[in-house]
C-alpha cells in the first residue's frame, strides 16, 4: 500500500494522462498506476491477500514450472521439435550468459540461480503482452526487490568465499590509485558496489515494465475512445484511432523485446557482479 | 512578469537528468560496436565491460527517479 501511495505521490500530480479522473462528460481516461493494485480477489482482508497481478504471477510460474519439467524430461539423443526449442532457450542462457562471463569452471556452481532468474523474469515481464493478462507482475516492485537482495547476496557470498573478508578490502581499498585519493574512490566504490547495484537492478526492471504497460494502456485507450466516443459521435477526427491502434501493436512488438531485454540484462550483471567479486584483484 | 508553473517538475526534471544517461550509453555501445568490428575476437569480453558501463551510467538515471520521492518541503509563497 505504502507502494502505491509513493508511486502515485511523484506521478500522479505530474502527467494529466495517468491520473485515473473519471471525467463526467466522457472525456478521455488514461491510464494509471491504479493498474498495478487492482482490488484483491481471493483472501481479503488476510495477509495473504491475493490480486489479479499476484494471481498472474502464480500463473507465471505454474506455467513455468509445467514447460521446464515436461520440456526437460527424458532427452533423446535425436532431438524432436519442442526438445530443440528448450535446449536453445537453455543453452542462450548458458552459453551466452554463464559461461561467457564466469568460464566453465565457476559457470556450472551459479548456473542454477542465473537461469532460473532469467526464466522467471522473463515470464514475468512476458504476461506484458500476453493478450488475456496484459500486466507485467514484475511491474510490481517486490518482485524485482526480492531478485535483487538475491542477486546481491550471492556476489557478496561469493566474494567471501574466494577471499574471505579480503573480499571488501579487494573492492574498497584499491591499490591502483595515489594514496591521498584513495579514501575518496573508496567511499564511491563502496556506494557504487554495495548500494546502487542492488537498487539500480530493481528500479530498472520494475520501471521498465511500468513505463511499457502505461504506454501500451494509454495507445489501446486512445484508440478506444476514439472509435467508441468520437467516431460514433459523428466526429471524423476519431480517425485517429487508426493511428494508435497501430501504435499500439508496434509498442506490443516493442515490450516484448523489452520483456526479453530487461531478463537478459539482469541475469547478465548479476553474473558480471559475480564474477567481479570472485576476481582475484581489480 | 510573473509566471506560475502548475503540477510537478519531477518528470522535466527525470527527462534532463536522462539526456546525460542516454548520451552515455550511446557513446559506450557505438565505441564497443567499433571496438568489436576492430577486434572480432574479443567481442565477449568487450561486452561484458560494456554492461558494466551501462550499468553504472543507468544508475544516474535511476538515481534521478529516486529523488522524486524524496519528501522535499513545499514552497511556500
Amino acid at each position: 500500500m505504502l507502494e502505491k501511495v509513493l508511486i502515485a505521490s511523484a506521478l500522479a500530480p505530474s502527467l494529466p494522462f495517468l491520473v485515473n479522473a473519471d471525467d463526467p462528460n466522457g472525456g478521455f481516461v488514461g491510464p494509471s498506476i491504479d493498474d498495478f493494485f487492482p482490488p484483491a480477489v481471493l483472501f481479503q482482508g488476510t495477509p495473504f491477500e491475493l490480486n489479479r497481478v499476484l494471481l498472474i504471477r502464480l500463473l507465471v510460474v505454474v506455467v513455468l514450472v509445467l514447460l521446464l519439467w515436461l520440456g526437460t524430461r527424458n532427452w533423446k539423443i535425436i532431438p524432436t521439435r519442442g526438445q530443440v526449442a528448450m535446449e536453445f532457450a537453455i543453452d542462450f542462457v548458458r552459453t551466452g550468459v554463464v559461461i561467457e562471463t564466469l568460464g566453465e569452471k565457476e559457470g556450472k556452481r551459479f548456473m542454477p540461480l542465473l537461469v532460473t532468474i532469467f526464466f522467471l523474469t522473463l515470464g514475468l515481464n512476458a504476461t506484458g503482452t500476453v493478450p488475456g493478462l496484459q500486466i507485467a507482475s514484475t511491474g510490481l516492485i517486490g518482485q524485482a526487490i526480492i531478485m535483487a537482495i538475491i542477486a546481491y547476496a550471492t556476489f557478496i557470498y561469493a566474494g567471501i568465499k574466494a577471499h574471505s573478508f579480503r573480499f571488501f578490502r579487494n573492492s574498497l581499498w584499491l591499490p591502483g590509485v595515489p594514496l591521498p585519493i584513495r579514501p575518496i574512490i573508496a567511499l564511491l566504490e563502496f556506494l557504487s558496489t554495495f548500494i546502487v547495484r542492488p537498487i539500480t537492478l530493481t528500479l530498472r526492471l520494475t520501471m521498465n515494465m511500468v513505463a511499457g504497460h502505461m504506454l501500451l494502456t494509454l495507445c489501446f485507450l486512445a484508440t478506444n475512445f476514439f472509435f467508441i466516443t468520437v467516431l460514433a459521435g459523428g466526429n471524423a477526427l476519431g480517425l485517429l484511432g487508426v493511428g494508435t491502434l497501430l501504435f499500439g501493436i508496434v509498442f506490443t512488438v516493442l515490450e516484448l523485446f523489452i520483456a526479453g531485454l530487461q531478463a537478459y540484462v539482469f541475469t547478465i550483471l548479476t553474473a558480471i557482479y559475480i564474477q567481479l567479486a570472485l576476481a582475484d584483484e581489480h | 512578469m510573473n509566471v506560475d508553473v502548475v503540477g510537478a517538475l519531477a518528470p522535466l526534471a527525470f527527462g534532463l537528468a536522462v539526456i546525460g544517461s542516454a548520451i552515455g550509453v550511446g557513446i559506450i555501445v557505438g565505441k564497443t560496436i567499433e571496438s568489436v568490428a576492430r577486434q572480432p575476437e574479443l567481442a565477449g569480453r568487450l561486452q561484458t565491460l560494456m554492461w558494466i558501463g551501462i550499468a553504472l551510467t543507468e544508475a544516474l538515471c535511476f538515481i534521478a527517479i529516486g529523488v522524486a520521492f524524496i519528501p522535499f518541503p513545499a514552497p511556500t509563497h
